[in-house]
């Protein structure tokens, strides 16, 4: 059995192991070591391309290992939890010590501790004591928001502190990266992200998920009204803009030109343009030209269903559609992808480029085959995510900033003021202490110090 | 005077300071070290004003865009603000050693954008049209010069502890003797790395607003993103490791120099890998 916790203060070794710095530090840099992996191999790839770029053996300990969608691997997953318990362990074992710390139920000043600090100043006034206690210490409780006095046996003890909260700063930074974890988790569980392609004058209600193959319906229609590319005089683009309605039971309920960087949002869902390209429509010519006789036979076709080679040679499907295919690094152009039947082979995959009609014949079989009577149009690209975990997010962002500023320049001061009697005079003395000895300290002092011994020579006397 | 003209000039500037805070090094002269700082003040100055000219000269176009927005022009920023912040410390801590390492990386980044790359102004791409731009690159090369900055205070740090162990003398004389104690180094780089800590987190987060309202996702794992975050987690290891288990000196000079190429990589590996922020 392990110890109890609560017994002599000592704690059990589960929460030892999670409350420890040396952890964090190991899980950090595991975290950024392994994100690494992630921008050297592209993510979320096509298998094929893959297996041709890394060889079987490499594919395979690859897909074992999840590194073709790392990111969202259990692995990456189980070191982004690890880091979380990590940091609410931490937090707490640290917190519950620091609470005391900035919360004491009786605050008290121990002069002892300021006798050897290095940035202590010392000066000789000529006024009693009690003049400069009456001097200093209004600024002392105007420049601290904790102050006290306490008389000695040859003069006065000023103390002055401030910023003991500060010490909650990275609490605020810890805080922050579990909403950012919490606010992922509520994205990944209630949000949804996919991507639409809608011709000009079609409507679409039913959106692609990466993760799902049957995708996501929602209850209205987009409709793209227009889409429009306008291009600087170089040739680069200039703007994406399509006009999109939403309809819902035959009522338009929005409509609004979107951009790249201004989205549509609507009941929680976020409508983004993200691509454009051109589809052909429905009906196009295959055209087979028998490479002896160069006879030309034209076939009507569409997508998705076979149509016949001349002579009982086979079927061709046309399956697919691409606006700029590349082959092996070539641009293509618009190019159909199609799969070819013949009776007495296996299948074969074949591309048909409309942009490069003769690309095909290098395939060097009997029929070459072209396809023609294509009529374009534009389509939007629209990228449609639904995101509840957003402002759980925002607000982590937020706590980062505040938090990481509090955490690295404010900081817990105190200063003591000595005003000790000697002779007519007095000797004052001022040091400072801060949380985890900030040089600044050294700064403060020396500028309260100028300020106090301005103070005392204003009214009268004579600086020394 | 076009802005490029102006680039040019304060290239060599930039030159003309490196050499003298060299120079301020190896003789030890308080002239050289003054004309130095003066120097790189002037090339600061003219810095701005020639990103403003740009800015200017994009606006009689008729693009009117923030001169930040490709590698040439983050590089002329980036020069800018590692000889303001450097400008800075020395100011505070009066400290002119730097100087030196300061005015070389400005004069390089300069010089490096000057010859190698177009100074076309081009319009922008629909993606950069977004008032979010000047918040994020600013915030990131802030961040990025206060790194660059840490990693010259680490460099002098590793250098002069190799160069201590030679010697058994207490004093070290010399070059190696100007380059400021131990102590102020190590707390001039963790001052260093704070400032760049905060300023890399406000750079990432405007980054993952703007990304929310551009592509409708705050992260994506694009590699600009992984790779800033890489450094960001390379640089929170550093602060742990000094402020919770006491790490100083050497470790984390070490830790500042793997964050600085982490860093380097973020801003120019990142344009050999594709993704959505190769903008070149």
């Amino acid at each position: 059995m392990t110890k109890s916790s609560s017994t002599g203060g000592e704690k059990h070794p589960v929460w030892k192991f999670f409350a420890s710095v040396k952890l964090s530090v190991t899980v950090l840099l595991s975290l950024a070591a392994t994100s690494v992996i992630g921008t050297l191999i592209p993510q979320n790839g096509d298998p094929e391309a893959y297996l041709h770029q890394y060889g079987e053996s490499l594919f395979k300990l690859f897909t074992a290992l999840d590194f073709f969608d790392m990111y969202h691997s259990g692995w990456f997953r189980a070191i982004l939890c690890l880091l979380t318990i990590n940091i609410i362990v931490c937090s707490i074992d640290r917190l519950t010590a620091t609470w005391k710390i900035i919360f004491p139920k009786h605050p008290s000043f121990d002069a002892n501790r300021f006798q050897k600090v290095k940035n202590r100043e010392a000066w000789t006034a000529e006024k009693s004591p009690e003049a400069l206690h009456d001097l200093y210490h209004p600024y002392i409780s105007k420049r601290f928001s904790i102050s006290l006095s306490k008389k000695t046996e040859d003069g006065y003890l000023l103390f002055g502190e401030k910023g003991r909260w500060t010490r909650l700063g990275v609490y605020a930074v810890h805080l922050s990266i579990i909403l950012m974890v919490i606010g992922g988790l509520i994205g990944s569980i209630r949000g949804f992200d996919g991507s639409v392609n809608i011709p000009e004058g079609k409507s679409a209600d039913t959106i692609l998920l990466h993760n799902d193959p049957a995708g996501k319906k929602l209850d209205f229609q987009i409709r793209c009204d227009d889409f429009d590319l306008t291009l600087y005089e170089s040739g680069m683009p200039k703007e994406y803009r399509s006009r999109l309605s939403l309809i819902r039971d035959g009522k338009t309920l929005v409509q609004r030109d979107i951009l790249v960087n201004d989205p549509l949002r609507f009941e929680g869902i976020n409508i983004f343009q993200s691509s454009y390209g051109e589809m052909p429509a429905d009906h196009f010519t295959v055209t087979f030209t028998e490479r002896e006789s160069g006879l030309l036979y034209d076939v009507e076709a569409t997508f998705d269903k076979p149509v016949d080679m001349p002579n009982g040679t086979g079927q061709l499907i046309v399956r697919d559609f691409k606006t700029n295919f590349s082959y092996s690094g070539f641009n293509l152009g618009k190019t159909f992808i199609c799969t070819m039947i013949p009776t007495d082979k296996e299948p074969e995959p074949i591309l048909v480029s409309v942009d490069h009609p003769r690309f095909d014949m290098m395939r060097k079989g009997d029929f070459v085959i072209t396809i023609s009577n294509t009529s374009f149009k534009y389509y939007t690209g629209l990228q449609v995510t639904r995101d509840p975990g957003v402002p759980v997010v925002y607000v982590g962002f937020l706590f980062m900033i505040i938090g990481c500023y509090i955490t690295f320049f404010m900081f817990h001061q105190s200063v003591c003021i000595q005003l000790s009697a000697a002779g007519n005079g007095t000797e004052v003395a001022i040091a400072g202490i801060s949380g985890k000895n900030r040089p600044g300290m050294n700064t403060i002092v020396r500028r309260i110090s100028h300020h106090l011994q301005r103070l005392s020579t204003t009214c009268k006397g004579t600086p020394k | 005077m076009t802005s490029s003209a102006i680039f040019s000039i304060i290239t060599f500037v930039y030159g003309a300071a490196t050499l003298l805070y060299i120079a301020a090094w190896v003789f030890k002269k308080s002239l050289p070290g003054k004309l130095a700082t003066i120097t790189l003040a002037i090339a600061a100055v003219g810095n701005l004003a020639g990103i403003l000219l740009r800015w200017v000269e994009s606006h009689q176009m008729g693009i009117g865009r923030a001169p930040l927005t490709n590698l040439y022009e983050s590089l002329i920023f980036f020069a800018l603000t590692i000889a303001v912040l450097y400008l800075f410390v020395e100011f505070k801590y009066r400290i002119r050693m730097i100087g030196a390492i300061a005015a070389l990386i400005s004069f390089l980044s300069m010089a490096y954008a000057a010859l190698k790359l177009n100074n076309a102004i081009q319009p922008l791409i629909p993606a950069l049209q977004s008032n979010w731009l000047i918040a994020h690159v600013m915030a990131c090369f802030i961040g990025y010069a206060a790194f660059t900055i840490a990693f010259g205070i680490s460099i002098m740090f590793l250098v002069k502890s190799t160069g201590d162990m030679k010697p058994p003398a207490a004093q070290p004389v010399g070059m190696m003797g100007r380059i400021p104690a131990f102590d102020v180094l190590d707390d001039l780089t963790h001052q260093m790395v704070t400032f760049g800590f905060l300023f890399l987190s406000i750079g990432i987060i405007t980054g993952a607003v703007w990304a929310n309202q551009a592509w409708g996702r705050y992260w994506g794992w694009d590699p600009k993103e992984t790779w800033s975050l890489v450094t960001w987690l390379i640089y929170a290891t550093l602060l742990h490791a000094r402020l919770m288990r006491g790490w100083k000196g050497k470790k984390i000079a070490i830790l500042s120099f793997v964050g600085f190429l982490a860093m380097l990589f973020t801003y120019f590996g990142v344009n050999l890998l594709p993704g959505l922020h190769s903008y070149q």
